[in-house]
Parts: C-alpha cells; sequence; structure tokens
C-alpha cells in the first residue's frame, strides 16, 4: 500500500545506474590528461549536484510544511534531507580519492567548491542532532523547517562567498566548453542516473516510515494501549 | 516601533542589571588573545595572521552572547509574557538582534584596544579606523543576526549551548571570510590601497539576505 509504483522504480533505477557505469567504462574516452582516474568524475559529479539539489529541495518542502502544518511535508523534508546527507558523504570520499590521484594530496584548501561543499556539510550534520534535542514533536518539526529553509538558503550563499576569495585551480570541466560530446553524454546520463538513484531511495525511505508508523499505530489500537511512544528519535513521524 | 523600543530598552536593562553577556565576552575576548600569543608563540601579529585571530577571538566571544540571548526568556518566562502581548513577533527577533549587536559593538570597544595594544605590530593608523568600523559593524549584523535566529532555535533543544554554536558556525563562515580578508589590508605593514569593496559588498548582501529570510522564518520558533 505504501510502495506503489517502487518496483517499477527500482528497476528502471538500476537499468539507469548499470547503462550509467557501463557507458562511463567502455563508452567515454579516456581523458587525455588524466587517464582512467578522470572516470571517477562520473560519480563524483552527479552525486554533487544531486546532494546539493536534494538539500535545496529539503529546503522547498520545509516551505510547504510551515505553510500547511502537514506533517507528512516535514517528513518529506526530513527523508530529503536525510538521503542527500548519505550522498554528501560520498561526495566528500570521492572527491578526496580525486584529488589524491590527480593533485596527489587528500584535500586542497585553495579549492573553492570542495572547501564550500564541506562547510555546507557541516551544517547539514547538526540537522539530525538538533532534532534529536527536541522532544516535542511538533516543535520539532516546526523548528527543523525553519533550519531546512535557512540552510537551503545558505547552499548558494556559502559558495559565492568562498569562491569570492580564491583564484579556482579546479578542473574547470563546464564553461570552457572543451568537454567533447561523448563525455557530455555519458556525464548527463550518469548525472540521470544519480538523480533517480536519489529519487528511488527517496521514496523508499518514505514508505517505510509511512508503513513503520501505521504499524506501530495498528499496535497501539490493537493492544489498546494509548501511552504515548517514549522513545526519542530525530526522525518524524506521523 | 513603540514594541520594538520597548523590547529593546528591556534587553539592555536586563543586561545592564545581570551584566550577564558583555563582561564575560570582553574577558573572554582578552583571555583569548593570551591563548593566542602562547599558542602562536608570537609576540606581535599582522596582516592575515592579525586579521584571523581578531575574528576568531570576535566569533567565539560572541557565541558566548549567543547561548545566553534567549535564557531568560526561556527560563523565567519572558517567551510566555511576549507571546500574551498582542504584538507582532517578529519585533522579538528584531529587538533580539539589535541587542546583540550592541553587545557586540561594547565588546569591541574593549577587544580592539587589548588587540591592538596586546598583540598588532603595525600601528592602526587613524585614518583606518573607520574602514575598521564599517567592516566590524557589517561583520556584527551578520553574526547578531544568525545568533539571534540561531538562539531561539537552540534555547528550546537539550544541550542548548551545544547545538547553537554547531549550527551558526558553518552559517557564519562567509562572514568570517569577507571580515578576516577585509581587515587584512587594515593590520598589515605599509601601505595599502584600503579595503577592498568586495568584501564589503558580499558582507552587506549576507546581511541584507539573512536579515530578510530570519524576519519571514522567525515566526514558526514561537508557537507554543
Amino acid at each position: 500500500m505504501y510502495g506503489k509504483g517502487l518496483r517499477g522504480l527500482s528497476v528502471a533505477t538500476i537499468v539507469a545506474v548499470v547503462g550509467a557505469f557501463a557507458l562511463v567504462a567502455f563508452y567515454a574516452p579516456m581523458d587525455a590528461d588524466q587517464g582512467f582516474r578522470q572516470k571517477i568524475f562520473y560519480l563524483h559529479v552527479p552525486m554533487a549536484i544531486v546532494a546539493l539539489l536534494g538539500f535545496i529541495f529539503g529546503g522547498l518542502l520545509a516551505i510547504q510544511h510551515l505553510r500547511t502544518r502537514d506533517p507528512k511535508w516535514d517528513l518529506r523534508s526530513y527523508v530529503a534531507i536525510h538521503i542527500s546527507l548519505i550522498l554528501a558523504v560520498g561526495v566528500l570520499i570521492t572527491g578526496a580519492i580525486w584529488a589524491k590521484t590527480s593533485w596527489g594530496v587528500w584535500w586542497v584548501w585553495d579549492e573553492a567548491t570542495l572547501v564550500s561543499f564541506l562547510i555546507v556539510f557541516l551544517l547539514y550534520a547538526t540537522y539530525t542532532p538538533m532534532r534529536f534535542a527536541i522532544e516535542d514533536r511538533e516543535r520539532q518539526a516546526r523548528y527543523a523547517s525553519v533550519f531546512a529553509i535557512t540552510a537551503g538558503a545558505f547552499v548558494p550563499i556559502c559558495f559565492g562567498a568562498v569562491r569570492a576569495q580564491q583564484t579556482p585551480i579546479h578542473p574547470h570541466t563546464f564553461g570552457s566548453g572543451d568537454l567533447p560530446g561523448p563525455m557530455w553524454l555519458t556525464f548527463l546520463v550518469s548525472l540521470g542516473a544519480m538523480a533517480l538513484l536519489y529519487y528511488t531511495l527517496y521514496r523508499f525511505e518514505i514508505a517505510t516510515k509511512l508503513a513503520r508508523g501505521r504499524l506501530s499505530s495498528l499496535r497501539r489500537q490493537l493492544l489498546d494501549d494509548d501511552a504515548p511512544v517514549l522513545r526519542r528519535s530525530a526522525a518524524p513521524t506521523l | 516601533m513603540r514594541v520594538l523600543s520597548a523590547l529593546l530598552r528591556k534587553e539592555l536593562r536586563l543586561e545592564l542589571r545581570t551584566l550577564e553577556s558583555v563582561p564575560g565576552m570582553a574577558l573572554f575576548s582578552v583571555t583569548t588573545f593570551v591563548v593566542f600569543h602562547f599558542g602562536l608563540a608570537q609576540a606581535q601579529v599582522e596582516g592575515d595572521l592579525a586579521a584571523g585571530i581578531l575574528v576568531v577571538t570576535l566569533l567565539f566571544a560572541g557565541m558566548l552572547g549567543l547561548n545566553r540571548l534567549y535564557v531568560a526568556d526561556e527560563e523565567q518566562g519572558g517567551f510566555d509574557g511576549f507571546l500574551l502581548a498582542p504584538v507582532d513577533r517578529t519585533w522579538l527577533f528584531i529587538a533580539k538582534a539589535l541587542a546583540l549587536f550592541t553587545y557586540l559593538v561594547v565588546l569591541e570597544i574593549v577587544m580592539v584596544p587589548a588587540f591592538v595594544l596586546l598583540l598588532l605590530g603595525p600601528t592602526l593608523s587613524l585614518g583606518e579606523l573607520g574602514p575598521l568600523v564599517g567592516i566590524l559593524a557589517l561583520a556584527d549584523a551578520g553574526f547578531a543576526i544568525i545568533a539571534a535566529l540561531i538562539g531561539a532555535i537552540a534555547v528550546r533543544t537539550r544541550a542548548r549551548d551545544l547545538i547553537g554554536p554547531l549550527i551558526a558556525l558553518p552559517l557564519l563562515v562567509p562572514v568570517v571570510i569577507a571580515t578576516a580578508r577585509g581587515l587584512e589590508p587594515l593590520l598589515s605593514e605599509g601601505a595599502h590601497g584600503g579595503v577592498p569593496g568586495k568584501w564589503l559588498a558580499i558582507l552587506a548582501l549576507y546581511d541584507l539576505v539573512f536579515g530578510l529570510l530570519a524576519v519571514a522564518v522567525f515566526d514558526p520558533l514561537l508557537e507554543d
């Protein structure tokens, strides 16, 4: 009942991800300069783009929550930020690997995109502890939404401010116009696959949360137990 | 406007009578300079290092203010009293931000001379005072806006002293960048071309965006 359409979506996601990896491995040409190491680009960059858009998406859902005060929107906002956080960890790890292979160091401070991403990640890493520290469910949802909106607006500002202070050395793949056609195509397919993966995970987590909420409310009805749930949690319940 | 002046007077009177925040912040900042002196093993600093020390000290001293900002309202019924009054809730945010801005200005009146005396190598000329005050004022405004918003979130959580700085620090990184880079030429040895307008513009833009945003999202924090 909660997982409607999830099977089709999962199959589509698997096909897209496998297809994207196949394109990366066999179709996209080797980078003349970086060789095989450059292939991580097709994982790292789409993941970063999807994670950042996911953070902003969470902020938009939070606006909807504050307008309607429907806990469903809070759940959606929470799940959107949660999945983005997981992807963000992946972005930092793949970014560090890429930096090590192409620049010889795990971390570079004079790289605006990397540094901004870390700051945004550190900000969102406080989202769960903050929810966890508020016991009242309704207040937790409201405060989390205020946080999500503020942080969502912070994302572009942070990128602008960090970029303003340094002269970038990042391989600026976009804008210079030198990315050949097959690479572009592979990149776009990878981006699409990553977005689809994000959406599938998002739907799965929402379905699980809804099912779990329904289960516990049924259990309480059956056991005729109207004691409130005492377990503290950062995840919203409906 | 009458609401705002009443709220602001209440804040400032409370601070004057209890002396809870500002003296502690000022003392903390001077102690931090001493800590920096020993930590860096330098008698005098200049340029980017001096700017960094000044900004970081201001930031951490300000965190003390953030943590104290709403405690009296939460613990002694100030929120309840305010909610009973038929006034717009946004005024509370503006009053808190203005109060914290005032604290920070008072703090800097102590802190900047102490910094010049204890650590700064190059002498500050009178002509540099204007840009210095301008940058610090814009930085204070940004800090006060973020702190008044995040403080209201943090005060209602368990572990409030932890949650507040944890959220506020990443949010304030752009302010730190712009303030440190902007102050750098003022604290450097020799001639310089004044403060680059870029940093003033970034600070002003940050203040504007987050000021409007905070006003827009503050109301839901005070609903119960």
